[in-house]
């Protein structure tokens, strides 16, 4: 992965309504260059996230006036801002909701500093080659995977993938650093008819660590989000 | 019965039969003679007298034949609907018990106690019903005739010719609270008779004319009158006996007399009875079943229930004994009960049979040391029994007796090359080799047929003259009989043996299925199971349907599931079912209440008190009506209740236990939060409120050591909370099992990256095949339980200790194990780790809350597994958790899967 680049001015939604935690990240958040908007409802998220256009939107699922599944649901309607979702524990099928229903990532309460950055950072990214042609070559550490010629190599070696297992890679790496649900894994790599059937995923995921990583009970590459999905470790 | 002998259980029984009759009832019995004496008259006065009195008086059936007099009377009494019943199109009315039951007067009428009911009523006769009214605690004024009273039913019959079927068991009489003898002389009776004021039934006038005459008169009076007078002997012995005055009996006699087959044994019974009735003694009647009784007829077999039955309603107690000989049994029997004397019938047989072996009499007499033996005259009257009827078991074979008839021309064609003609003796030896092979083999005609067979074909071929049937030699003709009676002996006693052999086979089979039954309700727990392992042993051994109920605190009937083997009692059935429960008696098939029932039903006993209702429903109706199935089945039902009960008991006990651990949790839980969550909030303020306050001397490291304090404290408060909701959702049984087929290794991973930064200074090694099959687990709660595990290696291991994490494959399991090189637990605390809240002795302060290990069991245990701790042998601790593999691995379609 190229190094990244420092984000000029970020404008961010925080859409929360516990006051300590609002001032938690507004504190924590001006050590990072941005621009902070907060919202202590959903409708008034909604709102400012129609008024503000952020670059990106931090979501607590635990709202008082219309759940964050919602929101997350009435947001993806007109915009494709990227969405990190907070939940607190207790809340996993909500998340697992969000996500499926559009929301680019997630973090659960409590988490550090330096996790929500990274994911911000991930989240910039994404959504700042949007709109670019993708690259044809993606790289991490020792991994080359070549888009254009379907080759992926490991070091010097050249490593042989089945089609579908070439395919979740490519799913996983297009999305890199982002968590992938099951469903959302399944609905890419093996089509709609298929979104409920997680043993294929548990065993191709499985084949692929065998495949690229030295040890796959320490995977380097293919991280488990359990319970959620899997994500391809960026940095 | 006297002091001396009284046992607690004797006394206690009494005690409660006390209580029993202090909330029964009062009985009071007009008593007389013959009808036409006056009895409903005196009953009809003495209840205006009681309702003058302000009771509660209620006629609930009375008939007074349309005689003015006793009309009279009946006018400003209260009179109880009749119950209508339609019969083939006839419709009869009767005595309605629900109705009486449900107005519950104070006092009710019910004349002619011996009355047989309609079909279809609850009980067969109206003492029944007077017995259920007298439960429920109603006074009841009856009307009884001496020939009526069962134990003089046969002494009736033989003063006067007539055969009374109507009885009622002495024993209502004798626990009536009043006997009121409505007295008339014969001549005045006969006046009222002359006069038309005696009711007789057209059809049966001539009967009664017969009845009606005056020496029949003067007998049954007398019978009656001493009826009356024996009740006030035993009185006046009995208030003696209570006020301590004398003592009557100096030593209590219990009597002992046998059932038969035979029609004459009734009167033995009833001779019995009245000889106990004098002494009032507590009277035995047994029923000795030798291997001869299994060749009785079913003719034979129904007059020993009924002889038996009545005997019960006699008042005696029954039992039914297998043995060898009925006089040994019986001598046994009469000392292990304490018997003091036997009844024993005249013989009737043939003096001649008497040479042959030991009679039953003189066995018994030489036998019976100690016990006095009575001769009573009950076989006289017998009536000829059809003898020689084959036993039902052995049909008439054909084939049997044509293998017979081979067996000996094969001895023939031996003993004519083998011996040839002059070697008699010899001849007759290799006869009686096939007779016996033919005894052993054949049974018992065969081998008389095959007897009679040898003796004509030795004298045919072997004595001359030769080839005739003719004997030229006295001397043969004793060989013959010799011969003869030889081989009947031989056949005789080889039959025995069979017999034997069967009746040992039949013993043991009853035997084996109550063993059987016995030793799966024993280790059987739950109630449930147990319904189900009782229904199956019922339904096999009496090939009936079940239905078995059990009763909660409240006494209410609750139906537990007995799987193929019940069935579900209708309305109709239920009714019966609670009456059974209502009276605690048994109802329905094959008993006198409500016989019409397709089950009887059977309240469960237990020591302590009635555990539920067994109800089962033979697919043969008149199984039950053999007092030896009724009997085994009694001993069955109480099996199952003893077993319920123990299921009951055990189920309570481990609730309250459950009870007491809840009860200690929360206080566990109180002065465990409390602790667990101030010490770091106390950190974590006190440590803030030292970085807040503006203190320049506080050197950048102090500072720096604050700030990790707080984080740290804070990351272990929200480990707490993260424990406690854990456990609460596992203590509630709000945990939801999302089990998935995965491989093992993407949890291990998962876990591996999250307890990094906890083990770093660990040294972690992972082994797990490559071959370790999909499990179906939640990953999330599974990854759970390796992170709690983990941490505990964390906890308790010094810095640098091993851990091992390893899967292997046994039987239908996935063993998952950690192992470590620390300093182990102590031995005794392997299992204690696991509960709630509970901590090492030792651990140091700040460990956690010993959730933990309680969640990872919690967690396990949903996943159908055991989780588990030992110490190793080489040092250091071992944590082991199984998952079943259930189910089949889903397949994949791999790469088609599109």
């Amino acid at each position: 992965m190229t190094t990244p680049t420092p984000t000029p001015s970020l404008s961010i939604l925080l859409i929360e309504d516990e006051p300590q935690m609002r001032r938690f990240l507004r504190g924590s958040l001006a050590t990072i260059d941005c621009k902070l908007t907060e919202a202590s409802t959903g409708a008034e998220g909604l709102a400012a996230a129609s008024t503000h256009t952020p670059d990106i939107i931090l979501l607590d699922l635990g709202l008082p006036d219309i759940d964050g599944l919602e929101v997350t649901r009435r947001l993806r309607e007109w915009t494709k801002v990227p969405i990190i979702v907070l939940s607190a524990r207790g809340q996993d099928a909500d998340k697992v909701a969000a996500l499926d229903a559009g929301a680019d990532d997630y973090l659960t309460k409590p988490f550090s500093l330096p996790e929500l950055k990274a994911r911000i950072r991930v989240a910039a990214r994404h959504a700042a080659t949007a709109g670019e042609k993708e690259e044809s070559v993606f790289v991490a550490s020792d991994l080359r995977v070549d888009l254009g010629n379907r080759v992926v190599t490991l070091g010097a070696r050249e490593v042989r993938l089945t089609p579908v297992e070439y395919k979740l890679l490519v799913t996983l790496v297009r999305h890199a650093g982002r968590v992938m649900t099951y469903q959302q894994l399944l609905k890419e790599v093996w089509g709609p008819r298929f979104a409920t059937q997680k043993q294929y995923l548990h065993v191709y995921v499985g084949h692929l660590r065998s495949k690229l990583e030295a040890d796959p009970t320490r995977p380097r590459f293919l991280l488990t989000e359990p319970g959620v999905g899997y994500r391809f470790k960026a940095e | 019965m006297s002091d001396a002998r009284r046992d607690p259980d004797e006394l206690l029984r009494r005690v409660t039969e006390e209580e029993r009759r202090a909330k029964r009832g009062k009985l009071v019995v007009f008593f007389g003679a013959a009808p036409g004496v006056g009895k409903t008259y005196a009953m009809l006065e003495a209840a205006r007298t009681e309702r003058d009195l302000k009771r509660d008086v209620v006629i609930g059936l009375v008939e007074t034949h349309g005689r003015y007099e006793t009309g009279a009377l009946v006018i400003g009494l209260e009179m109880l609907p009749r119950r209508k019943t339609e019969i083939r199109g006839v419709t009869v009315t009767d005595f309605d018990i629900d109705a009486a039951l449900a107005r519950r007067p104070g006092l009710i009428l019910m004349d002619e106690l011996a009355h047989t009911n309609a079909p279809g009523s609850r009980h067969a006769k109206r003492w029944q019903d007077v017995e259920e009214l007298l439960d429920a605690g109603i006074d009841v004024y009856t009307t009884l005739n001496v020939q009526h009273l069962e134990s003089v039913n046969d002494v009736v019959a033989q003063v006067t010719g007539v055969i009374v079927r109507e009885t009622v068991p002495d024993r209502i009489l004798e626990d009536a609270a009043e006997l009121r003898l409505v007295d008339l002389p014969p001549d005045e009776l006969l006046e009222r008779l002359q006069e038309g004021k005696v009711y007789v039934p057209d059809q049966a006038e001539r009967a009664l004319q017969n009845f009606f005459r005056k020496g029949n008169l003067i007998a049954l009076r007398e019978l009656a009158l001493r009826r009356t007078a024996e009740r006030v002997d035993a009185q006046m012995r009995t208030y003696r006996t209570e006020h301590g005055i004398e003592r009557v009996w100096p030593a209590g006699e219990r009597i002992l007399v046998g059932v038969s087959p035979s029609p004459s044994s009734a009167r033995l019974l009833r001779a019995t009875r009245r000889l106990a009735a004098l002494g009032h003694s507590p009277w035995m009647a047994i029923y000795v079943e030798t291997p001869a009784a299994l060749r009785l007829g079913a003719e034979d077999r129904r007059r020993v229930a009924e002889n038996l039955r009545l005997a019960q309603q006699l008042g005696a107690e029954t039992a039914t004994i297998l043995g060898e000989r009925a006089a040994e049994e019986m001598l046994r029997y009469a000392r292990s009960h304490n018997v003091t004397r036997i009844v024993v019938g005249k013989p009737t047989h043939p003096r001649w049979r008497d040479l042959l072996s030991l009679s039953f009499l003189e066995e018994m007499v030489r036998s019976s040391e100690g016990i006095d033996v009575y001769v009573i005259s009950g076989d006289d009257i017998e009536a000829p029994r059809s003898r020689g009827e084959p036993p039902p078991e052995a049909p008439f074979r054909p084939e049997a007796y044509a293998a017979g008839a081979f067996v000996v021309a094969l001895t023939t064609a031996i003993s004519w090359f083998a011996f040839g003609r002059d070697r008699l003796a010899d001849v007759v030896m290799v006869y009686l080799l096939g007779i016996i092979v033919v005894a052993t083999r054949l049974g018992y005609g065969p081998s008389i047929a095959a007897t009679v067979l040898s003796v004509l074909l030795v004298d045919f071929f072997f004595v001359p003259p030769y080839f005739s049937f003719a004997v030229s030699d006295f001397q043969h003709i004793v060989t013959f009989g010799v011969m003869f009676v030889v081989a009947v002996v031989v056949a005789g006693l080889t039959e025995r043996i069979r017999l034997q052999a069967r009746a040992a086979a039949v013993r043991e089979e009853r035997t084996a299925s109550l063993y059987d039954l016995t030793r799966e309700l024993a280790s059987t727990r739950a109630t449930g199971p147990l319904a189900l392992v009782a229904a199956r042993h019922l339904h096999d051994v009496f090939d009936a349907k079940v239905a078995l109920f059990l009763s909660d605190a409240e006494e209410t009937l609750l139906p537990l599931a007995t799987g193929e083997h019940s069935f579900v009692p209708d309305m109709k059935e239920r009714a019966v079912l609670e009456w059974a429960w209502a009276n605690d008696k048994p109802a329905g098939l094959s008993t006198d209440t409500l016989p019409a029932a397709a089950a009887i039903y059977l309240p469960l006993h237990e020591a302590r008190g009635r555990v539920g209702m067994l109800g089962i429903s033979p697919t043969d109706r008149d199984r039950f009506l053999d007092p030896e199935q009724r009997g085994q089945l009694d001993v069955f039902a109480s099996q199952v209740a003893s077993a319920l009960e123990r299921a009951h008991l055990a189920e309570n006990a481990h609730k309250a236990q459950l009870d007491i651990e809840a009860e200690r949790l929360r206080s566990a839980l109180l002065s465990s939060i409390s602790h667990d969550l101030r010490t770091p909030l106390a950190v974590i303020t006190g440590a803030a409120s030292a970085l807040i306050e503006p203190n320049p001397a506080l050197a950048d490291a102090a500072r720096r050591d604050l700030q990790e304090t707080i984080y740290e404290e804070a990351t272990r408060l929200n480990r707490l909370v993260h424990n406690l909701l854990d456990m609460t959702k596992i203590a509630s049984g709000a945990i939801k099992v999302n089990k998935e087929w995965q491989p093992l290794e993407e949890v291990v991973g998962a876990v591996l990256s999250r307890t990094e930064s906890l083990l770093r200074n660990h040294v972690v090694e992972v082994k797990l095949p490559s071959d370790l099959p999909l499990v179906p687990i939640d990953a999330v709660l599974i990854e759970q339980v390796l992170i709690n595990l983990l941490e505990n290696v964390a906890k308790y291991t010094p810095k640098g200790s091993h851990v091992t994490l390893s899967a292997k494959q046994e039987a239908g399991t996935v063993v998952v194990e950690l192992a470590d090189d620390g300093p182990g637990i102590p031995p005794e605390y392997e299992d204690k780790i696991f509960e709630k809240f509970y901590r090492l002795p030792r651990e140091r302060e700040g460990g956690g809350a010993g959730l933990g290990l309680a969640i990872c069991r919690g967690i396990v245990t949903a996943h159908g597994g055991r989780i588990w701790a030992e110490n190793r042998r080489s040092g250091g601790a071992v944590f082991r958790f199984t998952i079943p593999i259930e189910g089949t691995p889903p397949t994949l379609t791999g790469e088609e899967g599109k």
